[in-house]
């Protein structure tokens, strides 16, 4: 009797768990998570693990057996060339968004101003050095600064200035790392600039002009408040892109001379893969984070607000 | 529209009746000679590249002026594309990143999908993290992976580091979470009506995702292959620092390690080189340009 009612009970238990777990699986969350599920387990397994592992590393020694706790930081902060590097990394990232900047705002206007059917040929010449895979662009540089061939200095020569060793010497090899990342980004903000300015309704600068606001108050009230978003959020992105920059100076100076050059990227790349010392390399390249986590929160608090507002 | 925007000249306007247009026509005049000075330093490097890659050795190392080419002559590419070596590095990145792309549209497109349009729980989270990860850089992580691809070595036997294959599983790092986030915003601006229609109908999320948003949202997809083809093609910090054997190299990493031995630089070949690993980015920029700037600008401005 009870086994009767139990095997007859039973088929209609499985039923009901089964069409549960198919209701389950045809859940709109369930299906969502599943796929989000590479995205989620590609970032977790490349990109938050990695991360982590890097500040485990950072705590070991050279031969990675034993813990040595703050050993690598208190290390670096001892050693000069770490506080070069700091120095340099800063300069660096900051000079060269600063110049990107400027560039692109001035091209972004010269590109406004004219008909409509030229912009698009201008456009396309001007953001060349974006396209080109900046380790082949880059070489192309190296090659105009050539200590013995630089196509520079024949042009210098002509005009009885002396041969400049572009990356021989220090300042001038700090001025021609900038000088190539300069000419690489600033179609990035030329871009993201012009998309802006198309998108200033042009009724603003009607108005200033029936008001008689010249061209520095048309800019200064009208187009830098109307960009301020954009200005401020490539900006941020110029800024943790450069402050990472590896391949210009890597292919460039490879951080010499006399690593005066190098970035925390290259300095990293050199001591712990190149230098076999890893624990250290990522020590070196956790100092990235800092800048790289303020660049962060104030873009996200900037997409977070305008999300709100749309 | 530009009328009266550009009117650079605006002070000295007070003079004539009609000097408006002149001064626009001058503004116009400075635009183009101030163009035509950035064009140029935007575009002589790569000018200079091809002038290089048409010279004999003979010719770089004389005294002549650089910027010319007085015996131009194609060896430098004949003796490159025939060349194994450098076939090798070409086939090695073409590979890959036909590879990363198809993974990351696999992995971005459906994840994109459900996170503009199919809530559930830490969805939302999910999406800052997606932003948040695009902005971790390659720089932070190559150093960790190369440990993590030793350690997993020694486990299982299995040797990572020094195949060319192993660049297919770190690149979606890069283009993934990029694509996944300038999806979403592509998504997320497709009428809901779309969708609902679709699904009161009777089609599943995914009929709903091929059927419909897929084919609408083509363009974004279009640029977000553009993207990702482009960043794997160009990146050169992870080969360099995971691929070291000749054979194995692709194109960025291959061209520096190999055609600059030691102190001889056969600056012919590198230029020829270099120039034909910015051709594939440079032709595709040259045909799909406006989806290379929509996906360029979508990523900072949607969302």
């Amino acid at each position: 009797m009870v086994d009767a009612a139990q095997s007859m009970i039973q088929p209609v238990k499985a039923r009901t768990t089964r069409s549960g777990l198919r209701k389950f699986f045809e859940r709109k969350s369930t299906i969502a998570f599943f796929m989000a599920l590479p995205l989620m387990l590609l970032i977790a397994i490349m990109v938050i693990y990695p991360a982590f592992y890097s500040l485990h590393l950072a705590t070991l020694n050279k031969s990675m057996q034993r813990f040595v706790g703050f050993g690598n930081f208190t290390f670096l902060f001892k050693r000069e060339t770490f506080w070069m590097v700091v120095q340099q990394s800063c300069f660096f990232a900051i000079t060269a968004v600063i110049f990107k900047a400027l560039i692109g705002f001035v091209v972004a206007h010269l590109v406004h101003n004219l008909p409509d059917k030229g912009q698009r040929k201008w456009r396309g010449m001007l953001l060349v050095p974006w396209v080109i895979p900046p380790a082949m662009s880059t070489l192309a540089w190296l090659w105009l600064f050539d200590p013995s061939y630089s196509a520079f200095n024949w042009i210098l020569a002509q005009v009885g200035i002396g041969p400049i060793p572009w990356t021989g010497d220090a300042s001038w090899a700090r001025f021609s790392v900038i000088l190539v990342n300069i000419w690489a980004g600033a179609p990035f903000f030329l871009i993201m600039y012009l998309a802006a300015l198309k998108s200033v309704p042009e009724q603003l600068y009607e108005a200033a002009a029936i008001d008689g606001a010249n061209w520095w108050q048309r800019i200064w009230y009208i187009t830098l408040p109307m960009m301020r978003n954009i200005i401020a959020i490539t900006t941020l992105f110029s800024l943790i892109v450069t402050f990472a920059n590896f391949d210009i100076v890597r292919i460039l100076t490879a951080g010499g001379p006399l690593d005066k050059t190098h970035l925390f990227a290259t300095w990293a790349f050199r001591i712990g893969i190149e230098g076999n010392d890893i624990p250290l390399g990522a020590s070196i390249s956790l100092f990235m984070v800092p800048i790289l986590a303020i660049a962060a929160i104030f873009i996200l608090r900037d997409i977070n607000k305008r999300g709100n507002e749309a | 529209m530009t009328t009266v925007t550009i009117d650079k000249a605006g002070p000295s306007r007070k003079t004539k009746i009609g000097s408006m247009s002149r001064d626009r026509k001058w503004a116009l005049r400075w635009s183009y000679v101030f163009l035509t000075l950035f064009a140029v330093f935007f575009l002589f490097p790569p000018i200079y590249m091809f002038i290089t890659s048409l010279k004999t050795s003979a010719e770089i190392s004389a005294a002549t002026n650089p910027w010319w080419v007085y015996n131009p002559t194609l060896s430098n590419y004949i003796e490159l594309l025939t060349s194994n070596q450098f076939l090798t590095f070409f086939k090695n990145s073409a590979l890959v990143s036909i590879f990363v792309v198809a993974i990351t549209m696999l992995i971005s497109i459906p994840a994109a999908f459900a996170l503009a349009r199919m809530r559930f729980w830490g969805s939302t989270t999910l999406a800052t993290g997606v932003f948040l990860t695009y902005l971790i850089p390659d720089t932070l992580l190559f150093i960790p992976l190369f440990k993590m691809f030793a350690t997993f070595a020694q486990w299982t036997g299995i040797e990572l580091i020094n195949h060319w294959w192993v660049l297919i599983f770190v690149y979606p790092t890069l283009t993934v979470p990029f694509c996944t986030w300038i999806m979403i915003g592509y998504f997320a601006s497709i009428p809901k009506e779309l969708d609902e229609a679709a699904i009161v109908d009777g089609a599943s999320w995914m009929q709903t995702l091929l059927r419909i948003f897929v084919p609408v949202a083509l363009p974004g997809i279009i640029a977000a292959t553009i993207f990702a083809f482009t960043v794997s093609w160009a990146q050169f910090l992870y080969p360099l620092a995971f691929t070291s054997s000749v054979d194995q190299q692709v194109l960025p990493s291959g061209i520096i390690t190999t055609l600059i031995k030691g102190d001889v630089f056969n600056w012919g070949q590198i230029m020829t080189g270099a120039l034909l690993g910015a051709a594939p980015p440079l032709i595709i920029y040259a045909f799909l340009m406006d989806y290379y700037i929509s996906g360029l600008t979508a990523g900072a401005t949607k969302g």
